[in-house]
């Protein structure tokens, strides 16, 4: 880092600001931290509006109002009217829950560029199980009022063993909701998804089959809908290049102040992640080490060190491989050069197993009860 | 869904066209996305107002660079625009 090797520092182009933990979905796969019930404070709105001014400064574009819910902030028109008069392009990345037509027209005149709506899945039964809370018809009728106030209507969809099935008829839901947009996430397994991973891997199969749907569908929309598809990394030969390389493009600012060079790093050891409090962005960006840990290569274990492929995924996510190994440092896992990759064949035939079992045990559900007990 | 050359060309209103200024470039904003564009792809854009039609946008670029025989390069990235969804025709 320091010294000889210099790094060219590019500035950040993505600010995702999660405004809160608070939510009133219980979603078993949430990629917040299991302990996120610890960190209850939440900076201000002035210091909000301060770390979205100097993130513009620097080049960020694209904002992200996420959390937790951050419907939940009451500031959020505030933040998204000073975001425009700065010149991001706002996404609101909402549960949709709770939110009512008076809202989407506030938000779109203080200047909310688009709309995010999750759904769990095609059936309200399983919606409202998976969510934790009664919410399958509000969020339809919230996706239908996205698309009627103009907005590019983005429908999320977390894939998982309990969902994968209606494949089909989720993509027909998304057709019939006129989605602009649909993204696919086959789930990542940090945090909440990380405690409940045997209840929520689908088999190999079940990935293979919902993938040519997925696949087919998108060839029969083209020009219509366009589909985003989130890997499921664990079945792949090689990691995804996360965050588009450390602390180059992704800058998240967690509702207590912390910033993160990814959204899951607040799991990582010893990177003393600074805080807005404490700091401007632009020293945060540039100077601390927990944005300068994985820049280069410097870093770097074999088989990094001497793969062809490094400039191509960067040694993969930093935070699966300190999940799955301890250490923070090695090559992620899910690659099929990785040492460990034995961890990732064990973890699918853990999950196989569990799906093929009679006697599955609950999926534990992301609330602060929960969060407090993990 | 091919360009049709008679009908006004209208930038989508599902997207936004912006100069940023930290990379000295216009861009194209969307859902959790961003395309850089060159400048001539950026004039091109510009251009797309609702009004002007294929013709209209060769002639304004033409008279504006004092040039001529720009009309395919023009048609092929409107092509790539309208595949994008970057621009419409009702």
């Amino acid at each position: 880092m320091a010294g000889l090797n210099k790094i060219n520092i590019t500035p950040p182009r993505w600010l995702l600001a999660e405004l809160t933990y608070k939510c009133p979905l219980q979603c078993p796969y949430c990629s917040n931290p299991v302990d996120y019930a610890k960190h209850s404070d939440e900076i201000s709105t002035e210091d909000w509006k301060r770390v979205l001014t100097e993130a513009r400064k620097m080049g960020a574009v694209q904002l992200g109002f996420s959390g937790g819910e951050p419907l939940t902030r009451q500031d959020l028109p505030e933040l998204v009217k000073h975001a425009r008069e700065l010149g991001y392009y706002s996404n609101l990345i909402t549960s949709g829950y709770g939110l009512t037509e008076a809202k989407i027209i506030e938000l779109k005149t203080a200047g909310l560029d688009h709309i995010q709506v999750s759904i769990q899945a095609s059936t309200q039964d399983l919606n409202d199980h998976i969510a934790g809370t009664e919410s399958f018809y509000s969020k339809q009728e919230v996706a239908k009022l996205v698309k009627k106030h103009g907005y590019p209507m983005v429908l999320c969809v977390v894939i998982h063993r309990e969902n994968i099935h209606q494949m089909p008829e989720i993509l027909a839901m998304a057709e019939e909701l006129g989605a602009d947009y649909v993204e696919l996430a086959n789930t990542q397994y940090y945090g909440w998804a990380h405690t409940n991973r045997d209840l929520l891997m689908p088999t190999k199969e079940q990935y293979q089959k919902a993938e040519a749907i997925a696949q087919d569908f998108k060839e029969q929309v083209a020009g219509k809908m366009k589909i985003y598809y989130v890997i499921p990394d664990f079945h792949e030969a090689r990691p995804k290049a996360c965050m588009n390389g450390w602390g180059t493009t992704f800058l998240t600012i967690a509702p207590d102040g912390v910033a993160l060079p990814c959204h899951s790093a607040r799991d990582l050891p010893n990177l003393d992640c600074p805080n807005v409090n404490d700091l401007s962005v632009a020293e945060i960006w540039n100077e601390s080490k927990a944005f300068n840990f994985f820049r280069g290569k410097e870093w770097m274990q074999e088989p990094c060190k001497s793969c062809d492929e490094q400039d191509k995924d960067f040694g993969g996510c930093h935070c699966q491989a300190y999940l799955l190994t301890g250490d923070m440092t090695k090559t992620d896992p899910v690659c099929h050069k990785s040492p460990d990759n034995h961890i990732i064949q064990e973890a699918i035939a853990s999950a196989r197993e569990s799906a093929l079992s009679t006697n599955e045990k609950p999926l534990i559900f992301r609330n602060s009860k929960n969060s407090k007990r993990l | 869904m091919s360009l049709n050359l008679e009908q006004p060309i209208c930038f989508s209103p599902m997207h936004r066209l912006q100069w940023e200024e930290a990379q000295q470039k216009d861009v194209i904003l969307y859902p959790e996305g961003m395309v850089e564009l060159n400048q001539s792809s950026a004039e091109i854009l510009k251009l797309c107002d609702g009004e002007r039609n294929v013709a209209a946008i060769v002639a304004a670029l033409e008279e504006k660079f004092s040039t001529t025989g720009l009309a395919n390069d023009i048609m092929s990235f409107l092509e790539v625009a309208l595949e994008n969804g970057w621009i419409k025709q009702d």
